[in-house]
């Protein structure tokens, strides 16, 4: 692909992330960081594709330290986002008061 | 064969990478209500699974054994802290990710950049000039966000810390960084430029954050997180890789918006917070008026008559809830009360805790339903229909002095309206000022009266005296 090309899908991908994540209430925008680290764990990819060519003992072992941190961000960014969304819970599920129904 | 051929197809992979990167969207999408975001990070988490599978069919993908051992590294490190962590060490973990990710793309681009001067000299300058970007984006954010983390995790002082000149320094490391990395572009094939590039970088991520105060960390932390979504996109662009372009751009889109709202919050470019130190100059107005000026203080038994006999209370938390590790106990308060037909909601406002959002994932956790948690906008028509304001742990976002007083320090930060409840309770440990070392008129307030103490002890024996009742 040429750069103008990947510079398009760039500017198109930062409007449409301003647009959803523009959408996210503040209650969750805890989770949102730890979700968004999670996908920045794509970086990964980066130290995937590049491992197999690398030639010598510096280059591997940096690649590896890469996917080390990309994991990371991965796998722990999308288990305590899935461990603080589900605290958030409605009323209805613990029983709580029942503030919602009408009394009469 | 014919399998293993269509599975290395690049355009196979390629297509991969398009789910891969809706699904990123999708998850973040459906991020947008408590009720389904839970589904939106399994669908996050499945997309990030195909990006990985598709990566490693790529026919020039090999030393799996150095891949597993890296996965396996990450993961050893990764799911136990991600189990363990405590709610109230979010902003530390969050700090952390940022730092590695900031630091997994600037190791990328400097192997990168080795190979492909061991295989025939630069880069072409469309590979090249995201490279040098991602690699002084991400060191400065590998550092930046260390020192992030020690300062949450009170590891280093909180408190600014300044050299003199800094600003100085900072425009001439950035200077380096820009130089180097010019002139590597202009053709100058130098490994050693490269690495000075990363040092210089990583200097000035540890000087831009030493200088903030912890109150400004919640937007320190969106920054970095924005800084290294954009580094991994221009890593994207380097490794031509659709799925990185996309998926770093969204973090750095969350990340910027994060920082907008976070600096809005406190009535403060991010300039401003940069050049760092809040009240660090001059003593703050309004604390040196010399008078001692009357407070009402109250006992636990008179705040439960009044919260039992209210129609509705509204509880104002800041940090200092936390710090008391008070949460639960004022839920307990909360549905003690509601029994009694009071109807309680919290007021959060957007920079309670130490990240955006924090003080809802610590109330959430001691099982507040999340429809009771609401946003300053929405709460602040509503205090004048509250009987009682429980202010607790909270100073400068509820100074009406940002309201009123054109000379505070923190005039037009936007505030909760509490003072305009009925009646105010403030908890406190004592009379010294918040953070930020402003006088809060609130306490001086005719229809405020304040509780001295441990947050955590002061709502055990209120909640104490409602059942007694």
């Amino acid at each position: 692909m040429d750069l103008l090309t990947e510079l398009t899908i760039l500017v198109l991908a930062a409007f449409v992330g301003f647009e959803v994540i523009s959408k996210v209430p503040n209650t969750l925008h805890t989770p949102l960081m730890s979700a968004t680290n999670a996908i920045h764990g794509i970086v990964l990819l980066g130290g995937l594709y590049l491992i197999g060519p690398a030639e010598g003992f510096l280059d591997n072992f940096l690649l590896v330290i890469a996917i080390a941190f990309g994991t990371i961000n991965v796998v722990g960014g999308f288990l305590v986002t899935d461990r603080m969304l589900e605290m958030f819970r409605r009323p209805s599920l613990r029983g709580g008061p029942p503030d919602a129904r009408p009394r009469d | 064969m014919y399998t293993a051929t269509f599975l290395q197809d690049p355009d196979f992979i390629r297509s991969l990478y398009i789910v891969a990167f809706a699904l990123f969207i999708i998850d973040l999408r459906l991020m947008n209500h408590p009720r389904t975001a839970r589904k939106g990070n399994v669908i996050g988490a499945v997309g990030m699974g195909i990006a990985v599978i598709a990566t490693l069919l790529i026919e020039s993908v090999g030393d799996y054994g150095l891949i597993a051992l890296g996965i396996a590294i990450g993961t050893v490190v990764g799911v136990p802290a991600a189990r363990s962590v405590k709610m109230t060490a979010m902003p530390q973990m969050v700090a952390l990710f940022n730092g590695v990710g900031g630091g997994a793309v600037a190791l990328i681009s400097f192997v990168e950049y080795r190979e492909s001067v061991a295989v025939g000299g630069n880069p072409e300058l469309e590979a090249l000039i995201p490279m040098l970007f991602a690699a002084v984006i991400g060191s400065v954010s590998f550092w930046g966000s260390n020192i992030a983390f020690g300062k949450l995790q009170e590891v280093l002082p909180g408190r600014p810390i300044q050299l003199p000149g800094q600003q100085f320094v900072n425009f001439g490391l950035l200077a380096v960084c820009v130089g180097c990395a010019i002139a590597i572009a202009s053709g100058t094939e130098s490994e050693g430029l490269f690495i000075l590039i990363l040092v210089a970088a990583a200097v000035l991520g540890n000087m831009f954050v030493l200088p903030i105060g912890g109150a400004d960390m919640p937007v320190v932390i969106s920054l970095l997180n924005a800084f290294t979504g954009l580094s991994a996109a221009a890593a994207g662009l380097a490794l031509d890789n659709v799925a990185l372009i996309v998926a770093g751009m969204l973090v750095g889109a969350s990340g910027s918006i994060l920082t907008m709202l976070m600096a809005e919050a406190m009535n403060r470019s991010i300039a401003n917070i940069f050049k760092g130190g809040f009240g660090g100059g001059g003593a703050a107005p309004g604390a040196g008026d010399g008078e001692e000026k009357p407070v009402r203080s109250t006992d636990p038994a008179d705040v439960a008559i009044q919260l039992a006999y209210a129609r509705k209370v509204v509880v104002a938390p800041g940090y200092g809830l936390a710090v008391a590790q008070a949460q639960h106990t004022v839920r307990e308060l909360a549905d003690e009360l509601e029994k009694r037909g009071v109807e309680v909601r919290y007021a959060i406002h957007p920079v309670a805790g130490r990240m955006p959002g924090h003080m809802n994932v610590l109330l959430a956790e001691a099982d507040v339903p999340y429809d009771h948690l609401k946003e300053m906008d929405e709460i602040n028509p509503e205090f004048p229909q509250t009987d009682v304001a429980l202010v607790i742990g909270a100073n400068d976002v509820t100074n009406p002095a940002a309201r009123e007083q054109a000379d505070s320090p923190i005039y037009g930060m936007p505030i909760l309206d509490v003072d305009k409840a009925e009646s105010v309770i403030v908890l406190k440990r004592s009379m010294n000022t918040g953070f930020a070392g402003i006088e809060n008129p609130l306490f001086y307030a005719e229809n405020t009266s304040l509780l001295f103490g441990d947050a955590k002890e002061s709502v055990q024996k209120v909640l104490k005296e409602v059942e007694d009742l």
